[in-house]
């Protein structure tokens, strides 16, 4: 679909060096700027002409914001951390595999050295008719292309659409919500912290946006709590090829165990819906219950109440319920594919 | 033959000498465009077009638009044409370069972003007096390619991994040039030089 070009359409170039400097030019040029961290969802946008900010915002020379520090147990990610650095911090594998794993199946490793987990958390849907200037709803049309009885429609969603029925990209997303991060948000007005579930919003609440910040917002750090760490972690993606692409479905679940029985869990699943969702009924169902087949089968079913298939994607309903399952039980059953 | 040779030798340079010359004809045109910013003067922090690279271990002077990227200035600015453009969009790995060592697509990185980092390309690898790397020298040796095209980025991956791992499994290695696609899709061919590549290093 791509077609190359020779080069992108002109912008003007910022380069500030501190937060500080970021959140004058955010201020300043408001919805006209466009932040770029690893760029790498930001290049499709650009290259293609289907966005065409007149001001770039490149992070690249800003030093702070990178990296990940142990606080009391818990975490501060840097929003420009790269996932490369996440995936080999010892914090991060030692008690917060969860993350480390999900953030390992990112797109390849050229990709991962680059870009960073607070753009994996903020980029755009893979949406096809939305990604190539189509103008439907979320682009501020009035159709859904991928709901229309012609469309192409394999990758959708299936739950919480709300006239658009784009879905959430993110790998890291489900994890970070499964592990109750908390997302910081900075702006020349203040601060605010949002849940992780929060930071992401569907169609139904506000159609042209993936995530609640807002023009003049930067996300400066992402707090993981040292509730879930060392827990029983579960992360499985389902793709068609095993590098590059992303999720048809995704699940990540951090729970406490008693003996057999589950004491506390948190489950998210990714790329179903317009954000990533968290199944708190699934949770409340589940909590107290002793960890077996019939616990995960129950999981598996209440998780997909609810979900409309479209004309190609009916799979994803089959397949949202085994990663629950699998995520409750904690692996494929035996003789069950891998 | 050694006059043949001499004159295919400049008729590539003067190709590439027009390839140069016309890149910089072209983009004169975004030179003068300006862009309506609500009549600001360029503010502080904004970008000068004319930067030094760090190519090779040279300091390469060079005039680049602020939405150009890395490949495009490898390629068309600086005569370096060893980089490849396969997609242009991070999905196939042919612009694959080193920036302080670590690899990462060339189409998909500003140019003005990675002001003084070290950035090698293909053409970097081989010593002064024309000695392959031994990374080159496997795919000599076990003639791991066909046509070639993906080569300098599936190379430039490998030298890049390892850096970090020199004696990898096979599967390692696979894993670490799981971002680079072949077309004529001999992997196993790829991954035997790539793995003798290593072996070489380790020796030299
Ligand atoms: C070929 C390909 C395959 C991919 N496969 C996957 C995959 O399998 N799984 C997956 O999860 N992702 C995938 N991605 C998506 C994504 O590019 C990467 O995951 C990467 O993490 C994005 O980070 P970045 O820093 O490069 O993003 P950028 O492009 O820099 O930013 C993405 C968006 O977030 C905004 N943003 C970035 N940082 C901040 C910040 N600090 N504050 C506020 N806004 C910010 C930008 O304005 C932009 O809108 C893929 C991308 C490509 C091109
Ligand atoms: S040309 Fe850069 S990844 Fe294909
Ligand atoms: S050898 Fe032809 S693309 Fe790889």
């Amino acid at each position: 679909m791509a077609v190359i070009r020779d080069v992108m359409p002109a912008f003007e170039l910022f380069q500030p060096a501190t937060v500080d400097e970021t959140l004058g030019l955010l201020e300043r040029y408001g919805a006209d700027a466009w932040i770029m961290a690893g760029g790498l969802d930001s290049f499709d946008w650009l290259k293609d002409r289907i966005k065409r900010p007149a001001v770039v915002v490149d992070l690249s020379q800003m030093m702070d914001l990178r990296g990940v520090r142990d606080v009391g147990g818990g975490l501060e990610i840097g929003a420009l951390t790269t996932l490369t650095d996440l995936v080999r911090h010892p914090a991060v594998q030692q008690r917060f595999g969860l993350l480390a794993q999900a953030a390992e199946l990112v797109a390849s490793p050229q990709i991962r050295h680059q870009g960073t987990i607070g753009g994996n958390v903020s980029q755009d849907t893979r949406c096809w008719y939305y990604r190539s200037g189509w103008s439907c709803y979320r682009a501020g049309g009035n159709i859904c292309y991928a709901d229309s009885p012609t469309a192409v429609n394999r990758e959708h969603a299936i739950l919480g659409a709300s006239r658009c029925v784009a879905v959430s990209p993110s790998d890291t997303a489900p994890a970070l919500i499964a592990l109750g991060a908390e997302f910081v948000l900075r702006s020349r007005g203040g601060e605010r912290v949002v849940a992780a579930e929060d930071y992401f919003v569907g169609p139904d609440i506000n159609i042209t946006q993936m995530t609640v910040r807002r023009p003049d917002e930067l996300l400066t750090t992402i707090r993981v709590p040292d509730r879930f760490a060392g827990a029983q972690f579960y992360f499985e993606k389902i793709r068609d090829r095993q590098v590059w692409d992303f999720p048809l479905v995704n699940v990540a679940s951090a729970m406490t165990l008693s003996g057999e029985t589950i004491q506390e869990i948190r489950l998210a699943v990714g790329a179903v819906a317009a954000r990533p969702l968290r199944l708190t009924a699934v949770e409340l169902a589940v909590a107290g219950k002793t960890r077996n087949e019939q616990t995960a089968a129950m999981a598996g079913e209440l998780a997909v109440d609810g979900a409309v298939p479209l004309r190609h994607n009916s799979y994803k309903i089959l397949l949202m319920q085994n990663l629950v399952k699998r995520a409750i039980r904690g692996g494929p059953m035996q003789g069950e594919g891998g | 033959m050694t006059e043949d040779r001499l004159k295919n030798a400049s008729r590539r340079q003067f190709i590439k000498g027009v390839i140069a010359a016309g890149a910089v004809v072209s983009s004169s045109a975004y030179l003068f465009r300006s862009i309506p910013l609500s009549g600001q003067p360029t503010a502080a922090g904004s970008v000068e077009r004319l930067m030094t690279l760090n190519v090779n271990g040279q300091q390469r002077r060079v005039d680049v638009m602020r939405q150009e990227t890395l490949a495009m200035t490898l390629r068309y600015k600086l005569g370096l044409t060893g980089t490849k453009i396969g997609c242009d969009r991070s999905e196939c790995g042919a612009c694959t370069v080193l920036i302080d060592d670590v690899p990462r697509y060339s189409c998909s990185v500003l140019t003005h972003s990675v002001r003084g980092r070290r950035i090698v390309t293909i053409e970097g690898l081989a010593a002064g007096d024309g000695t392959l790397h031994p990374v080159q020298q496997a795919v000599v040796d076990e003639q791991g390619f066909q046509c070639a095209f993906c080569m300098p980025g599936f190379v430039m991956a490998t030298v890049g991994y390892l850096k970090s791992n020199p004696s990898p499994t096979r599967e390692e290695l696979a894993h670490a040039v799981s971002g680079n696609l072949c077309r004529c899709q001999d992997y196993n061919k790829i991954l035997t030089a790539m793995m003798r590549g290593a072996e070489l290093m380790r020796r030299a």
